[in-house]
């Protein structure tokens, strides 16, 4: 391939490059809900993958949703200082927990482990020809690969991010309880304060969706790979990359539409 | 009777088929020659539609494929097996459920009837008993093998083969050699193989052919490729770098 240094080509190439797998994003949406029928009656596949996207990260959920909350109260206490009264504590750290902490650092672990390890997998199969093989035995890849691992993104999301937002509440309320003088009768009556069961449904929300697109940006990434082990490597990276941005820009973008005026 | 006719495929500015034609006969088994990267597993991936070309038409019994509907072709590729030049088998799975996969989705069969399938299919490539390793348990020869079993699983028309003896020793080279000619006789399986291995060529071939800059510029028997004249053709199966072929540049 010769290189082009001329700016305006680099700007051309990306810009094109950029609507081409929006556009090939687009596809596989569509190919994914047109396969659903199938992929309802092979459940078992996307079994398979919810044990692995949801039980088995459920150790490293705890261990960052613990510090997550423990941070939260905190860093809470610290901005209260002597103007915010301490009895508030437990409602900070219980929004900041449900509304934005609990959903979008589950999304970006699981993005790390689960993301990376769908692009690796299917990159390996794609460069391996493992794909192709699939093809010719008349097995659609998006049915068989990408529809398991997409409707396990969007069920156990959801699910981590429950267990997340609890862990991480038990995590401020020792933090306050051990080290900021604050008692769990004080922080529980804060939490309950102004506590509304439609936060949790927000927070859940935007947990689907990152769900849905750990998943498939992992499935896009691995189906682009080219290259060996290299292209593996390059694949993966970019799935964990391009995930945790784009669940980023998503929060803003629910959030703005859930909260905004 | 597979027809190709005029098929073009480039990838960016790289030319890779350039007006390819060929007719294969039911129950022939055709060899494909032809240089590394000169586009001979793309021209296998366009037969069995995994790549669709930017023009040109492919026949199959008289029926033109090349536009088939996705949901077409998947219904054409239960006619078809394909050994992959790394087998592709799935790491995933045990050596049973991979040579068994095609009956398990496709058909109604029970699992008892299954395996026995599979161990049929096992025994007819000469690797009984491995039925519960996993790929990563195999060594090439035994992977390809198994891919072959796999290939074959779903009783196919044709079988196409994608370098099927390259990174083997000798020895393991010819009993896949043996293989391939056993299935056609025994199977009756019209089969499409692609190599740079002449002996193999030689081997297993009822006719050559040469794919050279994205052309079939030659076919015949295997007697007629060893006395032919085309300095491209003799360059290639005497394995010379001198010739109209450019090699160092």
């Amino acid at each position: 391939m010769p290189r082009n240094e001329n700016p305006l080509r680099v700007i051309g190439g990306k810009t094109t490059l950029f609507f081409e797998m929006a556009g090939e994003f687009a596809i596989l949406i569509k190919n994914i809900l047109l396969g659903l029928p199938v992929s309802i009656k092979k459940f078992h596949l996307t079994v398979e993958q919810m044990l692995f996207m949801g039980v088995n990260s459920l150790p490293l959920i705890m261990i960052t949703s613990i510090f997550t909350g423990g941070v939260a109260s905190v860093q809470a206490a610290y901005m209260f200082s002597d103007y915010v009264p301490m009895r508030y504590l437990g409602t900070a750290v219980g929004k900041s927990v449900i509304l934005e902490l609990g959903p979008v650092l589950t999304a970006l672990v699981v993005a790390g482990r689960v993301g990376a390890a769908i692009a690796a997998e299917l990159g390996t199969m794609k460069v391996t020809e493992q794909i192709d093989a699939l093809e010719t035995l008349a097995l659609d890849p998006v049915k068989y690969l990408v529809a398991p691992r997409f409707i396990s993104g969007l069920i156990m999301l959801p699910v981590l991010t429950i267990f997340s937002d609890f862990i991480a509440i038990l995590g401020g309320l020792l933090v306050s309880t051990l080290f900021l003088n604050v008692s769990s009768f004080t922080f529980l009556n804060g939490l309950k304060l102004f506590f509304r069961m439609s936060d949790v449904w927000a927070g859940l929300l935007k947990a689907f969706v990152f769900g849905g697109i750990i998943a498939l940006v992992g499935c896009y990434m691995g189906f682009r790979t080219e290259g060996g082990a290299e292209g593996v490597g390059r694949s993966t990276t970019r799935a964990v990359v391009m995930a945790s941005v784009m669940i980023l820009i998503t929060d803003y973008i629910l959030a703005s539409f859930l909260f905004g005026s | 009777m597979i027809e190709i006719k005029e098929l073009f495929k480039n990838f960016g500015r790289n030319q890779v088929l350039n007006g390819v034609s060929l007719n294969i006969e039911k129950g022939e088994t055709i060899v494909i020659l032809g240089r590394s990267g000169c586009g001979k597993s793309v021209l296998l991936k366009h037969i069995i539609g995994l790549m669709r070309p930017d023009s040109g038409q492919i026949f199959i019994d008289e029926e033109e494929v090349t536009s088939y509907s996705n949901d077409k072709l998947y219904d054409l590729r239960k006619r078809f097996g394909m050994l992959f030049q790394g087998s592709a088998l799935f790491d995933s799975m045990t050596v049973e459920e991979n040579v068994g996969l095609g009956l398990t989705e496709h058909t109604h069969l029970g699992r008892e009837k299954i395996k026995e399938i599979v161990k049929e299919k096992l025994r007819l490539v000469g690797m009984s008993g491995v039925e519960n390793l996993r790929p990563a348990e195999l060594s090439g020869g035994m992977k390809k093998r198994v891919g072959l079993a796999r290939a074959i699983a779903m009783n196919p028309e044709f079988v196409l083969y994608d370098e099927p003896t390259t990174g083997l020793d000798p020895i393991m080279a010819d009993v896949i050699n043996e293989l391939i000619i056993r299935l056609r006789d025994t199977l009756s399986i019209t089969s499409i193989a692609v190599t740079h291995d002449i002996v193999s060529a030689y081997k297993i071939a009822d006719r050559i052919a040469m794919l050279y800059e994205g052309k079939i510029i030659f076919a015949g028997t295997p007697e007629e490729t060893k006395n032919t004249t085309d300095p491209v053709v003799k360059q290639f199966i005497e394995g010379s770098s001198e010739g109209p072929i450019p090699t160092l540049e």
